[in-house]
């Protein structure tokens, strides 16, 4: 298991390493200077060249990286061209809302999905299978976007239970932030929701058919036994892998509900700052996503050993 | 008092009748055999008794379990009965187990939802069952997973579980059809072992004769649902009085008519010194691969028109090497030749010379092609393929000279049974007229009475057409019958060979002698003596 998880931390970091050299690349590299580009077109050679002094293009590019990186890793991440402010001090902020956001949608599409999928599973083919599968439907067709405008209707402007949008800071107390990320929490989660539950549901059919459940019922267990005993762990890799790619999307893939909610997240600031040709802020924002995401799927892999012993032996 | 009647037993699975009448009884340490072809009804039988018909089945009868009726009796009543009066030990052993849970676990659940209370006891006769059952603690603790034991050690553990409350009744549902026959002798022995210490009746349920006359005290045979002849086993095998059950016995121990051989030197393949090996993964981060020789220095002749066998038990390298010979796995060292040219780079129209039926008849056919384009597929090997009026006219003779009519080209695969598909396989071979034919495992996956047709269709084709084959399998009896040479294989190495007849009658390898003492066989002799 040591080894296991050894090695998964290993390519975790072979993985940062090239993601980030190929950012860097890509900003870098790619044809043009980045700040004309971001100057625009009638930029003045004078503030041209302070601008790239400021972004120190003028040192060679290699050690460019190595101080980029050097910088991200002791969370220096630049100064925003836009805003004139910090960039880390700026992804904090964002990150504040964006991160809890993500893990109360997931919280709440794992709440869904796994109640719902284990219940279609274990009553397969009966009304009940039909009504869920057929709401889980619906759930994937809804455009979260207008679902979202839905129950700010509903919640906010007909029952006032929540307001409609915006986000007070979690100064102002820790309830108050919850109810401001609620209705936006829910927008997200249902699709997600859905979705999870289909496949909770169709992995546990497949594990519901294998040898090793007949020869549980053998040993006297009932169906439901079997069903929470034996197949529910086997069924969890699949879901393990939705719930990973799922959290990634919902950090960085909250654009809309963000802009409906008017939430300052990290999508927004990826939106704006490319509006505002801020490359820099782009760029981190980008290696910050990427980072996530390495590490999530480093969590799932960890959770996958977790689960199925038989990846654990092999290294 | 007899420990379980079955009377009258009809079972219908929406409608369609799988079970007609069934009755037999099993006494308290006695062995009663279930035998019969694929279809016959035999599992269903078994899943009856253990209450656990599919969905849609309906039961009618009675199936008294110490005199008390399972087919009337509650759900959660045969929850407490199974595992606990009664235990059941299936045909896969590779996945009858739950892969996430250990063995100690897995055991130890049969004694907790029978109501030991503690965690401790029940691992503690866990522990004695899977000592009992020939898997001690200090070699194989509780804590293993499935996937760190073999097929033999997984389908001890099953009847581990099975047997863990000490039922009166065990069923096991060919419970070593898919172990080798070393193993298989081991688990039989256990099996027998069991019934004779714990006293409990065993339902045991084969197609195999051999495994039967082995070791049952009853045979009940089944046909299409019903029973057609039942009784002492010695008995039955002396005086049969059924027609179908002579006919079983009579496929069992079929030889076919092998045409005189011919012995020409005129090699066709050679395989020479051929080396297979693949690295494993590493057992430290950093470590050196280790690298496993599947196939190890093996060196074999086929002559033009030879017969030839190739025995083993399953991971000795036979699959390997078939595939290395149909120029599918890369060598690391030695070379395979056929018809004079290197395999790797074997020109296509020599290529046609040489072909293979496979194991599953299932499995081998893209279900969405009708029959006469799956058979005339290795045409694309020909660099000129022939018209289609002379093509049609090739697969038509192809499908007959495989017993099957020129009817069935238009025909999709679904529409076949088991043998029926093996004859589109070999017909496929066929096709091209090969010179060589490899048949890996070919008739494994048959019923016997199938096996026996395909065997003579095999030794009437090999002297129509002047064909030589290399056959593969795990079955001796089968290969004794339609081989002139035998090798025989294990760890990757040829360890004997010579003429079929000699290496049987006297083998000289302590592994050939091991496989052939183990692979059970009939009494054939009796037959004759009441004919």
């Amino acid at each position: 298991m040591v080894r296991y998880a050894l090695k998964r931390a290993l390519s975790l970091v072979i993985s940062l390493i090239v993601a980030s050299a190929v950012i860097f690349l890509v900003v870098e590299v790619a044809p043009g200077d980045p700040a004309s580009f971001m100057l625009g077109l009638n930029a003045q050679p004078d503030t041209l060249a302070a601008l790239r002094a400021e972004l120190g293009l003028d040192v060679p590019r290699l050690q460019r990286y190595f101080l980029w990186v050097g910088g991200m890793v002791q969370g220096d991440f630049g100064i925003s061209y836009a805003y004139r402010s910090p960039v880390a001090q700026m992804i904090a902020e964002r990150m504040w809302v964006s991160l809890p956001l993500a893990l109360y949608a997931l919280g709440l599409s794992t709440a869904i999905a796994f109640p719902a999928g284990i219940y279609a599973a274990s009553r397969r083919g009966t009304l009940g299978d039909t009504v869920v599968m057929g709401a889980t439907q619906l759930g994937v067709a809804v455009p979260n976007f207008w679902f979202a405008m839905i129950c700010v209707l509903i919640f906010a402007i007909n029952l006032r239970w929540f307001s409609a949008g915006g986000f007070p800071g979690w100064e102002k107390g820790f309830w108050g932030g919850v109810k401001a990320l609620t209705l936006p929490a829910i927008a997200l989660a249902l699709p997600q929701g859905a979705i999870l539950a289909r496949v909770m549901r169709s992995s546990l059919l497949d594990m519901l058919g294998e040898d090793f459940i007949r020869t549980a019922r053998a040993k006297g267990l009932s169906r439901r036994q079997t069903l929470w005993r034996h197949a529910l762990r086997n069924a969890m890799i699949p879901v393990l892998t939705i719930i990973g790619l799922q959290f990634s999307f919902l950090l960085a893939g909250a654009i809309i509900i963000e802009q409906v909610f008017f939430l300052p997240g990290l999508g927004r600031l990826v939106f704006q700052s490319i509006s505002a040709r801020d490359l820099i802020v782009v760029e981190s924002v980008v290696m910050l996503l990427v980072f996530s995401v390495i590490v999530v799927n480093f969590a799932v892999d960890l959770a996958y050993a977790v689960v199925d012993p038989r990846l654990r032996a092999r290294t | 008092m007899t420990l379980l009647s079955v009377q009258g037993l009809d079972v219908a699975i929406n409608g369609a009748p799988i079970l007609r009448g069934v009755s037999f009884d099993i006494a308290p340490g006695q062995i009663v055999a279930l035998t019969g072809e694929s279809g016959s009804g035999k599992s269903m039988t078994a899943l009856a008794t253990m209450g656990l018909l599919p969905k849609g089945a309906v039961a009618a009868g009675k199936l008294l379990l110490e005199g008390r009726d399972i087919l009337t009796t509650p759900e959660t009543a045969l929850c407490a009965l199974r595992g606990n009066a009664m235990g059941m030990v299936f045909q896969e052993p590779m996945t009858a187990l739950n892969p996430v849970h250990s063995i100690g676990d897995q055991v130890a659940e049969t004694l907790r939802i029978h109501g030991t209370d503690s965690r401790a006891e029940a691992r503690r006769i866990a522990r004695d069952m899977l000592a009992r059952v020939g898997l001690p603690d200090d070699r194989f603790p509780l804590s293993r997973f499935p996937h760190e034991l073999s097929g033999g050690q997984r389908q001890r553990v099953v009847i581990a579980m099975a047997i863990a409350r000490r039922p009166r009744l065990l069923i096991a549902d060919e419970p070593t059809t898919a172990l080798d026959v070393t193993t298989q002798a081991q688990i039989l022995d256990l099996l027998r072992g069991l019934v004779a210490d714990f006293g409990m009746g065993l339902m045991m349920i084969t197609h195999d004769l051999a495994v039967v006359a082995k070791m049952a005290d009853r045979i009940v045979v089944m046909k299409d649902g019903a029973v057609v002849e039942q009784g002492e086993t010695r008995q039955i095998l002396h005086h049969m009085r059924h027609p179908y059950t002579r006919a079983l016995l009579a496929a069992s121990t079929h030889r076919p008519k092998l045409s005189p051989r011919i012995t020409k030197d005129d090699p066709i393949l050679t395989v020479t010194d051929a080396v297979r090996s693949y690295a494993e993964p590493r057992k430290t981060l950093f470590g050196p691969r280790t690298v496993r020789r599947a196939v190890d220095g093996v060196s074999l002749t086929i002559h033009n028109r030879e017969r030839v066998g190739l025995v083993g038990e399953s991971g000795c390298g036979k699959s390997t090497l078939t595939r290395a010979i149909l120029g599918l796995e890369p060598l690391q060292g030695g070379t395979i030749t056929a018809f004079g040219h290197d395999i790797a780079n074997l020109p296509p129209a020599l290529r046609s010379g040489l072909q293979v039926v496979f194991q599953d008849p299932y499995g081998s056919f893209n279900p969405r092609h009708k029959v006469a384009r799956l058979i005339a597929e290795p045409y694309h090997l020909l660099p000129r393929p022939p018209d289609s009026a002379r093509r049609e006219a090739d697969i038509a003779q192809a499908l007959t000279e495989v017993g099957l009519t020129p009817g069935d080209a238009d025909k999709y695969i679904h529409e076949f049974s088991g043998g029926q598909r093996q004859r589109i396989a070999i017909a496929r071979a066929l096709i091209l007229r090969p010179d060589l034919i490899v048949f890996d495992e070919a008739v494994s996956a048959l019923d016997v009475s199938v096996r026996a047709q395909v065997l003579d269709l095999l030794a009437r084709i090999s002297a129509s057409h002047g064909l030589a084959y290399l056959f593969i399998s795990h079955d001796l009896s089968v290969v004794r019958s339609v081989t002139d040479r035998v090798l025989v294989m294990k760890s990757g190495k040829i360890v004997e060979q010579g003429e079929t007849r000699a290496v049987f009658s006297n083998p000289q390898h302590p592994y050939t002698r091991a496989l052939i003492a183990a692979a059970p066989v009939l009494p054939a002799l009796h037959q004759e003596e009441t004919a």
